[in-house]
Formats: structure tokens, sequence, C-alpha cells
């Protein structure tokens, strides 16, 4: 039996009430504190001043904010379809009978669970124009690699490189599971329909898993917008801010600037962009989803 | 009735009393010390307990990175340290918004025969003094004398200019044997001093000076060493190697860096080395870095606090445990030579009186309110200029346009 009125109230409260509390203090508070920040000037030395939509003015002005942009979008589009395919192929190779497949769903699932700030350093070796693994063996091919991280132009490509390394096995994960979920009896149809594999893939699996890309597809676009830890670690934002990303400059405008106001201005930003795209997303889903 | 007030009075009174002869603790935050000075940080707090028996002094430290976060978050909750440090750059902007306690009438020493000029008055923000300089240093160039040897080139001298560095250079660099002539690294602390040695030099006000055809000439002077010359490593050369562990490993002729490596060349490098002071082009001019402690304008223990400041800026103890242990250099006036001379005393380098001419050459950097983004967008139109992405009109003409901004903004 279930207990009553304020002695239920009593229990849940005592039950939930530290983990609410954590919420509260640490998520909710801030949230709701950087809203109300991103109307002020506060460099924490002197009050605060209220500035109105003062900062969001500025945040449309500034070159850096667009260049921040720029670069995060196109991690965006280099990261999301290349760790979309790869990560469906991997997930159908290991879905079918292939032998120590418990052996491979583990080791591409590794780097997920490893740290960014490892996972960063390792790659930073490996790709290390002169030691490195990456170009000591393009060399093999007569290819002269390029500076990776120490250029401009090949620095961006070496994070979306890296990062698909490591969010590969994620969404392996979820499409593993969304496959699982795919019942034998459409495959057995299609056989007697006499579909080939590719046409099996295409109108049975795809189809049918579409709930599950969905959803890794959305977890990877949210991902993206806020790409920091592989940039923090392996760049910095350099060489000659060729890798600065929105989630950086927040960081920067707040702890190295100052500027809180600025940075929780750009934080409201990056928080609508995302919400934007993502229930564009969904409504996509919706139409296109069986 | 009378009985209970009596009792009252003298409850009260022995609280006052108390008061009176309790001690005061002093929170001092401090990022020269970091990890490396504990110790001696620690022998010269109990040394000051000792002479002032009513102090205790509760320090903290913070690597140079992370503190002026802590700092300010500090601030931010109303529980600022009573003494703490500033660089030059960021003291303006700590000064300049009225955080600081003026420390003049509070000082029993006279602060300007005690200081080194330079260093005393950039502690000052309209005409007022904040802060007592406790350290200060500056930056040389170093030579591997046995690549000099070895390439039969003569060993560079106080006098020397750039050209002087871009001939020995090419003589040094052996890229076959992953050998160059010099690192010279390409930001804001080596272009402001650039662009004086130049002719030129960075301002900000009263009008903004940054593409200027003096520094023009500075930057191409840094960027042609690597960009045309190549007597200096690229970034892939160097592959991740930072610049002094490529000195120590005997792959550069010289590198221009500051004497806070002393201690670690004297430990680490497997070659003969010397120093001597750098290089100028039409002038000379020379880096000047120094640390503040200064007292915060909220501190309830101001006198207390102030005692610790003259205790770590100008004491006997203090100036010989910095000296002794490499713990930068103390901002003394250079009259004050008997201080010093154990400085000048230690063998390695042999020309540690180029550190005291560099001096005579000191210039500082510009200092704005938003220094962090200034030095922010300077180094990132330094770097593109170094990489080779932006012309150096480019580079200098987008970096004037872009503080231009911030300081009108």
């Amino acid at each position: 039996m279930y207990e009553r009125g304020w002695k239920r109230a009593a229990t849940l409260a005592i039950f939930l009430g530290p983990s609410l509390a954590g919420v509260a203090i640490f998520l909710v508070g801030p949230i709701v504190a950087s809203f109300g920040l991103s109307f002020t000037r506060w460099d924490l030395l002197t009050p605060l001043q209220f500035v109105g939509l003062g900062n969001f003015r500025k945040l449309l002005a500034d070159p850096d904010f667009w260049a921040a942009l720029r670069h995060t979008v196109t991690f965006l589009i280099g990261y999301v379809p290349l760790v979309m395919i790869l990560g469906l192929l991997v997930a159908v190779a290991l879905a079918g009978r292939m032998p120590a497949k418990s052996i491979f769903r583990a080791v591409y699932f590794l780097p997920v669970v490893t740290s960014w700030v490892a996972v960063a350093l390792v790659w930073q070796w490996l790709l290390n124009p002169y030691y490195g693994l990456v170009n000591n063996f393009l060399s093999v091919f007569g290819i002269t690699g390029p500076s990776w991280l120490f250029d401009p132009r090949w620095a961006m490509p070496a994070v979306i490189m890296t990062s698909v390394w490591k969010d590969l096995g994620f969404v392996m994960a979820i499409l593993l599971a969304g496959l699982q979920g795919i019942p034998r009896e459409f495959y057995e149809a299609a056989d007697i329909d006499g579909a080939s594999g590719w046409q099996k893939l295409l109108h049975v699996t795809l189809p049918l898993l579409s709930p599950a890309m969905f959803f890794a597809l959305t977890i990877s676009l949210i991902n993206s917008f806020q790409v920091f830890d592989q940039v923090y670690v392996m760049t910095g934002g350099g060489p000659a801010g060729a890798t600065t990303v929105l989630v950086e400059r927040i960081v920067k405008n707040a702890f190295s600037f100052s500027q809180m106001g600025y940075a929780s201005a750009m934080s409201w930003a990056l928080f609508v962009l995302i919400f934007l795209s993502t229930v564009i997303f969904s409504r996509m889903q919706r139409r296109w989803a069986i | 009735m009378n009985k209970r007030l009596t009792v009252w009075i003298v409850v009260l009174g022995m609280l006052i009393m108390g008061l009176a002869f309790a001690q005061t603790t002093v929170t001092y935050f401090t990022f020269t010390t970091d990890n490396d000075h504990i110790d001696e940080l620690e022998a010269l707090i109990a040394a000051f307990e000792g002479e002032n028996p009513d102090i205790v002094i509760d320090y903290s430290t913070a690597p140079f990175d992370s503190y002026f976060t802590r700092l300010q978050t500090e601030f931010a909750a109303g529980d600022a340290p009573d003494v703490f440090e500033l660089n030059y750059e960021n003291f303006v902007t700590f000064a300049a918004r009225d955080t600081l306690l003026p420390i003049s009438d509070l000082l029993t020493l006279d602060p300007t025969s005690t200081f080194y000029p330079a260093a005393l008055n950039a502690f000052s923000y309209d005409g007022v003094q904040y802060g007592l300089p406790i350290t200060f240093s500056t930056v040389v160039l170093f030579y591997n004398k046995d690549l000099f040897d070895a390439a039969g080139v003569a060993y560079p001298t106080d006098n020397w200019t750039w050209d002087d560095v871009v001939n020995a250079g090419k003589q040094l660099t052996d890229t076959s044997k992953r050998v160059w002539g010099i690192y010279q690294p390409v930001q804001f602390w080596e272009f402001y001093k650039t662009a004086v040695q130049a002719g030129g030099g960075l301002a900000v006000s009263p009008t903004l000076q940054i593409d200027t055809p003096e520094n023009r000439e500075a930057l191409s002077y840094l960027v042609d060493k690597v960009q045309t010359q190549g007597i200096m490593p690229t970034d892939a050369q160097m592959s991740g190697v930072s610049d002094t562990d490529m000195f120590l490993s005997g792959q550069l002729g010289m590198i221009v860096t500051g004497i806070w490596m002393f201690d670690r060349f004297i430990s680490d490098a497997p070659f003969n080395w010397d120093i001597a002071v750098e290089p100028g082009g039409k002038q000379k001019a020379t880096h000047f870095f120094s640390n503040a402690a200064v007292i915060a304008k909220t501190s309830d223990n101001a006198e207390a606090a102030a005692k610790w400041v003259q205790f770590l800026a100008a004491n006997p103890l203090t100036v010989k445990t910095r000296i002794e242990s490499s713990w930068e250099l103390p901002a003394l006036s250079l009259d004050q030579s008997e201080l010093l001379e154990p400085y000048l005393a230690i063998e390695q380098p042999a020309n540690r009186e180029a550190v005291f001419a560099s001096l005579e050459y000191a210039v500082t950097p510009p200092v704005v309110e938003n220094q962090p983004q200034l030095q922010d967008i300077i180094n990132q139109e330094l770097e593109a200029a170094r990489l080779g992405t932006k012309s150096v009109e480019r580079a200098l003409t987008d970096a004037q346009r872009r503080v231009d901004a911030l300081v009108n903004q």
C-alpha cells in the first residue's frame, strides 16, 4: 500500500531531495543565472551593470563569433555525415554472422568511454608531422603528409578525423540496438521476393532503422555544436585561429577576458541554435519516417 | 541590576582586550611561488611571523594559468585575499576597477631609493602607488658556445644587431643535422620589444599605433627568419618539441628567452652556453617583466598586510632567498649592489652582467583595461604572419583594425 498525503510527500522529499538539490544548485541555478547575466556587463571585479540587449547586439557584430560559428558548422558538416555513415557500416558488419564480433564491438566502443584528453594527446602524437605514425605511414607510399595540427588548412580535418574515430562506437552501439529490433520475418519475406543484399539494406534495414538513426543523428548534431574538448586539447583554437569554435569562444570570453555577461549571451545564442536545429530535425523525422 | 551590569562590562572589556591581543591573519595569494618555491616561501613566512608575533600569514598558491580566474572569483564572492600578486600587464585592470588599496601611507621604507625605478613606477596608476614590485625579470640572448665553435662563428656580444643574428644564424643552420641558428618566438612579448628596436613601437593611447612602417620592419625581421631565411625551425620542423627543449638538445644555436631559464639550463644543458644583451635593430630595447604584491581595498588588516608586502619586496632575507633559489630577481634599485652581489657571483652563465645591462634598455608593453583581449588579437595576427597565411602588412593592418574596435567599443 502506498502512503497517502503529507507522509508520502515527506518520503518522496527525503529520497528525491538530495539529487533534486544537486540539480537545482548546479544545473537549474546556473541556467537561470546565465540567462539573467546575458543582459548585463560583469567583469567579476565590479558590480554588474544592466545593458539590455547590448551583448546580443555586440554578438551580431563580432567577427570572432561569426568565425567561430563558421568553424563549428565546418566541423558539423565534416563530422556528422562521416560518423553516421561509418557507424552504420560498422554496425551492419558487426550485426551479421562473423567470428569474434563481440570483441570487435568492444574494440570499436572503447574510444567512446576513453577520456577526451587522453585521446587527444595520443592523436596529437600520431599526427605529429615529424615523429608521428600517420605521416611515417604515408611516407611508405611516397606521400609527404601535411603538418596536420600545425597547418591552418589541415587542423580542422585532423580534429574531425579524431572525433569521428572516437565517436564511431557510440553511433555503432545505437544502430546495433536498432538493428536487433528488426524482426527477422522482414528479411525472410524479402528473400522470398528475391531481393539482393543491397536491396535489403536499402528497403528493409534503413527504413526500419530510421528511428535509431534519427536518435544518433540528433545526438551527433548536438555534440558537434558543442564541440570543445578535442579542440581545446589538440589545437587550443589555433593555428592562427583556424579552429576556434563556439564553446571555446565562450570559455575564453568568460575566463580569459572576464566578460561573463557576453559569454552568457553567447551561451544562449548557442542554446537557441541547438534548439532550433533539433526542432527542425524532429519535424523532418515525422514527415520522413514511417 | 548593578551587579549584572558590572558583569557585562567585565565580559565586554575582556573581549576587547582579547581582540587586541589576538593574532591578525593576513591571507596571501601567489602565483610566483606556485610549486617550485613553496619551501622558500614557508621559510620566509616563519621568519616574518617570528618578527611579528601578532601576525599570521595564511598563503595559497596557483599556477599562472588559473591564478586570475580564481582571484576574480574570490573578488566576485566578496572574499578577496588581503595580499595578492599582480603582474604588470594585469595591474591596470585591477587598479582601474578600484579594487586596490593605496600603499604609500602604510610603508616604513622609502620606495624611491629602495626599488628599481621602472619597476616601482609600473605599479602606480593615476599617480597613486598601489603595490610594491617584488620580482622582476628580463629576456636575453642565450647561445650554445659549442655550436658556435663548431661552425667557427664569433660569439654574440652585447653590441650585436639584427644583421649579426641573421649572419650567424645562416652559418649555424644545418637542417640535415636538424640544427637551426635561432629560435625567437613570434608573439606579443617579442613583438612589442622588437618594434621598439626597429625605431617604432606599439601604442594604444593617445593614438593607436600598431601598423606603422617601423613595426612592419620589426615583424618582417621576426617572420623572415622562419619564412625566407630558414634559420629558425617551423612548427612542423619542431614537431611539438618546445624551443627550450630544442636548445637543450643542441638543435638551436641561439634562443631568445627569459632569465628564469637559468636554473634549468644550468642543470640540464650538456654543452657550454652563455648569454648576451639582446641584439638591437636601429636601437636596443629589452623586455621588462615585473610582479608586485598589492593589498585588496576590502582588506580589514591593511597595516599587517603592508608589513608583509614590504617584507616580500625588500627584506634582506627575501632578497637573499630569491637570489639563492633563482626565484626571479628582487626588484631593487641597482645602487644596492651589496645585496645583488651574490647574484653576479654565481658562475654560470659567465656574462651575468648582461642581465643588469639589459635593464638599461627595458621598455614596457602597452597596457589597456582589456589586456587579455589585446594580446589575443595581436597574437592571432602575428601567428598568421609567421605561418604565412597572411602577409606582414595584412597582419598588422588587421591587428590595427581589430584593436581599434576593441578600445573604442
